[in-house]
């Protein structure tokens, strides 16, 4: 092609010259910005997918915005480490009292705000109540329902008295309900956030890139790297040649595992493979034909080869757990041998709920593995006798108004990346699977209110009991994949919280 | 020549008007609540409502196109309830980063096609005019995209010489703005040059066999020089009719570009906005559009007459 491009162009021989030489000249100028070294170890360039709307969280779901502002602009008093257990932040300790319904947080001291105020206890106080008052409009706020009061007992000493018993509460303040703010600093939270974390906002380019700078006020360890900017590609190729130009120094949560190769045999380059709360679910809905039936969905479940699946759909990667709960999450246990690949077996139930021949709608929502899972499902599901027809739905606007809103689908496939969401998902006949909770509810809202042992017991029998039903089908646990220059150190492997941690990141 | 203008005027403001309940409606029509949306997969009813409420997106519909129009009256396009920010500054940074990339995209393919299209008319039964009538069919064929890939993987990824994409302000880092710019400029101006040479040798062609090129033959000029002295001034109207419509084109449909190139213009500022139903944002990118493209239809009425002094004079004849 190439050579068909000089052919066109050399009848122009001069006019061609001095548009080579211009470039050449500017081709010049740039000289020296790309290759493998940093040119300056204070900054960093982070390509993320997916701009955020606005900065505001409280009023805005999605999450690209709590990936670029928790931790790294908002803090929690607790936060998760790598490994999915919870660990101090703002507050140093903790401890329960009243049967487990009271927490009372020690505070760290010292910590400040960007706009320069203290962090103390009446903070906590206003922003737990702030979730749970009209200014918060955001679906997560319901986590914080179970709080009954927060009690400020000095500067460095508040209590949250909860009207029963949770374990999932202290998790959830792992998460952006649980970020702190300060009372003078959520006048425009969409444009101007106000946190006590270790960076701030420096500038935001909006359809380029979010700038960060660290706060030289910080009150804990102070980032690796000064100036983090986060520039945002809607195309995945466009990432890579980013990367491969030295324009970007990291890609994270990267969307598209084909464009890997290049990058696996480069030592210039480190690709980090992790996990994340993220399950690819091919939902069925429940409350309507022919998905009503359990022995119908329990077929779909035996009907897909869901290594195959993933094989051929994600290039391998991501995470087989056979179960709605990521490996990360306490409760999770591999349950991968309840519906091993049998089509046979799922032509007997088809045939004993009098379902052959069937006709479906698969909802698919315009997302690169939603579209790449579907074709394989569809073709596997035609071996043991239903016929889905793929229709295209656009995410998010049309796909949360038919299948989420209105409930009007038979099939289609999500990645639900809330952390922490079966109950979410499965406690609640009216979401859109429209999954009968009435067998796990009462087990479920025992295991909560039990202490952390015996509430891990609760919620794996949970578990059990709605993969028995078979929902939904849990086709794999979308992998995090990272591709960093390999000067890079500190980048977490696996994504846990909805936070991409930039403190830890560092040049070597 | 003033009732002319003065009629494209009304006709300008006309379609402004027509414009506004077009767009409207239409997004009115497409499926997808802004309110659901921003509210996300955890939503309760009782949040879309309180966001449906604070966007304003609940009240009756010719309350909001009243709210909008008036604003658009004052030349304000209003507060975006998704974004929270300033429509107006917004939408005149993304044009500006549009008529930097399709200005010059459009400078380049004319100076590429003007001079290989009129080559091609002269030569046109000979191998050289046959070349390169056969490279712009090529041209066409090859889409924009697909040639920006293959600049960037070739000059950017192979020689290193020009970075693979972004954008930066000229006014922050000239050199960065410049060498950023190169590769999107080719890959947008390679298709629509090759659909001007067409353009252009089909009009060179039409003129060389008009008399009065035969008349300034006969007074001694050379062939060249009667075809540039008298004849290209009588091709140019069917080339900037064409120029003109492709640069309207040209400026939303430079998204895919800006995509391959990760470039911030307005194209991807409308992509966005209509994947959030950004309805108000939507709705003014939408009237830039259609304003650019009107004043570009009235430039180039302008320049018909000054192009073609037949023109003028028929609209004084009209007067």
């Amino acid at each position: 092609m190439q050579a068909i491009l000089t052919a066109r162009r050399g009848r122009r021989g001069a006019r061609l010259a001095a548009v080579l030489a211009a470039l050449l000249m500017l081709a010049a100028c740039s000289a020296g910005s790309t290759g493998g070294a940093p040119a300056d170890k204070d900054k960093l360039v982070v390509a993320l997918t997916g701009e955020p709307v606005n900065l505001d969280f409280t009023t805005t779901a999605g999450a690209a915005i709590p990936q670029a502002m928790m931790a790294n602009v908002y803090e929690g008093l607790v936060t998760l480490d790598q490994t999915g257990a919870i660990r101090p932040l703002l507050a140093t300790q903790w401890e329960t009292s009243n049967m487990n319904k009271s927490y009372t947080f020690t505070l760290v001291e010292g910590a400040t705000f960007s706009n320069g105020a203290a962090f103390d206890a009446e903070d906590v106080k206003f922003s737990i109540e702030r979730v749970k008052s009209a200014a918060w409009l955001n679906g997560l706020k319901s986590k914080m329902d179970d709080v009954e009061e927060v009690v400020v007992n000095s500067p460095t000493s508040v209590t949250v008295n909860l009207a029963r018993p949770s374990q999932a509460w202290l998790y959830s303040m792992t998460t952006l309900v649980g970020a702190m703010f300060d009372p003078s600093g959520v006048d425009d939270l969409a444009n101007n956030p106000v946190g006590t974390g270790p960076y701030k906002l420096a500038s935001w380019a909006r359809g380029e890139s979010i700038n960060l700078e660290a706060r030289p006020d910080y009150w804990g360890a102070a980032p690796g790297i000064k100036d983090v900017s986060l520039r945002y590609f809607a195309d995945a190729i466009a990432t890579t040649n980013a990367l491969s130009s030295g324009d970007v120094d990291v890609i994270y949560n990267m969307q598209a595992p084909e464009l890997l190769s290049s990058f696996e045999s480069n030592p210039a380059y480190q690709v980090i493979e992790g996990t994340s709360n993220g399950e690819v679910i091919l939902s069925m809905n429940n409350k309507a034909k022919p998905f009503n039936d359990k022995r119908v969905r329990q077929a779909v479940l035996y009907a897909i080869d869901r290594k195959t699946v993933r094989d051929t759909a994600w290039n391998g990667l991501g995470t087989l757990v056979g179960g709605p709960v990521p490996p990360t999450d306490p409760y999770y246990e591999d349950l991968n041998d309840r519906y091993p690949f049998d089509p046979a077996k799922a032509r007997a139930l088809l045939k004993e709920a009098g379902a052959q021949d069937l006709k479906i709608t698969f909802t698919v929502p315009t997302r690169p593995y939603a579209t790449a899972v579907s074709e394989i499902v569809q073709s596997q599901l035609r071996d043991v006798g239903i016929d889905a027809k793929i229709q295209s739905a656009e995410f998010p606007a049309v796909w949360l108004d038919t299948v989420f809103t209105r409930h009007d689908y038979q099939m289609s496939v999500i990645l639900a990346v809330e952390a922490r969401d079966l109950l979410t998902m499965f406690n609640n006949p009216n979401y859109y699977i429209g999954y009968d909770n009435s067998k796990i509810k009462d087990e479920a809202a025992a295991a909560d209110a039990s202490d952390e042992a015996t509430y891990v017991e609760g919620m794996k029998n949970v578990v059990r009991t709605i993969v028995e039903d078979a929902p939904v089908d849990t086709l794999f646990i979308f992998p995090n994949i990272s591709v960093a220059k390999a000067g890079i150190s500190g980048l977490g492997a696996n994504s846990v919280t909805e936070a991409l941690n930039l403190a830890p990141i560092a040049w070597s | 020549m003033l009732v002319r203008i003065a009629g494209n005027l009304a006709r300008f403001v006309l379609s402004l008007l027509a414009a506004t309940l077009a767009v409207f409606a239409l997004m009115r029509v497409l499926p997808g609540d802004p309110a659901a949306i921003a509210a996300g997969e955890n939503a309760t009813p009782e949040v879309v409502a309180g966001l449906a409420r604070q966007f304003g997106t609940d009240r009756p519909l010719p309350v909001q196109y009243w709210d909008w129009f008036s604003g658009l009256w004052r030349g304000d396009f209003g507060v975006s309830y998704v974004t929270r920010t300033d429509i107006s500054p917004l939408v005149a940074d993304k044009v500006q980063v549009s008529l930097i990339l399709v200005t010059l995209a459009m400078a380049l393919a004319l100076a590429l096609a003007i001079p290989a299209g009129t080559i091609a008319a002269v030569r046109h039964n000979r191998p050289s005019g046959a070349v390169i009538s056969a490279a712009s069919q090529l041209g066409i064929a090859i889409p924009g995209f697909l040639l920006g890939i293959v600049l960037v993987s070739f000059f950017a990824l192979r020689l290193g010489w020009l970075p693979a994409n972004g954008w930066v302000a000229p006014g922050v880092d000239f050199a960065g703005f410049a060498s950023r710019l190169v590769l999107p400029v080719i890959a947008l101006a390679g298709v629509q040059s090759a659909i001007l040479v067409r353009y252009v040798r089909s009009a060179v062609l039409e003129v060389m066999h008009e008399d009065y090129l035969r008349t300034a033959r006969a007074k001694g000029l050379s062939p060249l020089g009667a075809l540039v002295r008298h004849g290209l001034r009588n091709a140019a109207i069917p080339v900037l009719t064409v120029t003109s419509v492709q640069f309207s084109a040209l400026i939303i449909g430079a998204v895919v570009i800006e995509r391959v190139f990760v470039i911030p213009g307005l194209g991807s500022m409308l992509l966005s906005a209509v994947a959030n139903r950004d309805l108000l944002t939507v709705q003014s990118v939408v009237m830039v559009l259609v304003a650019l493209t009107l004043v570009v239809n009235l430039l180039v009425d302008v320049l018909y007459t000054i192009v073609d002094p037949r023109i003028r004079a028929a609209a004084q004849g009209e007067r």
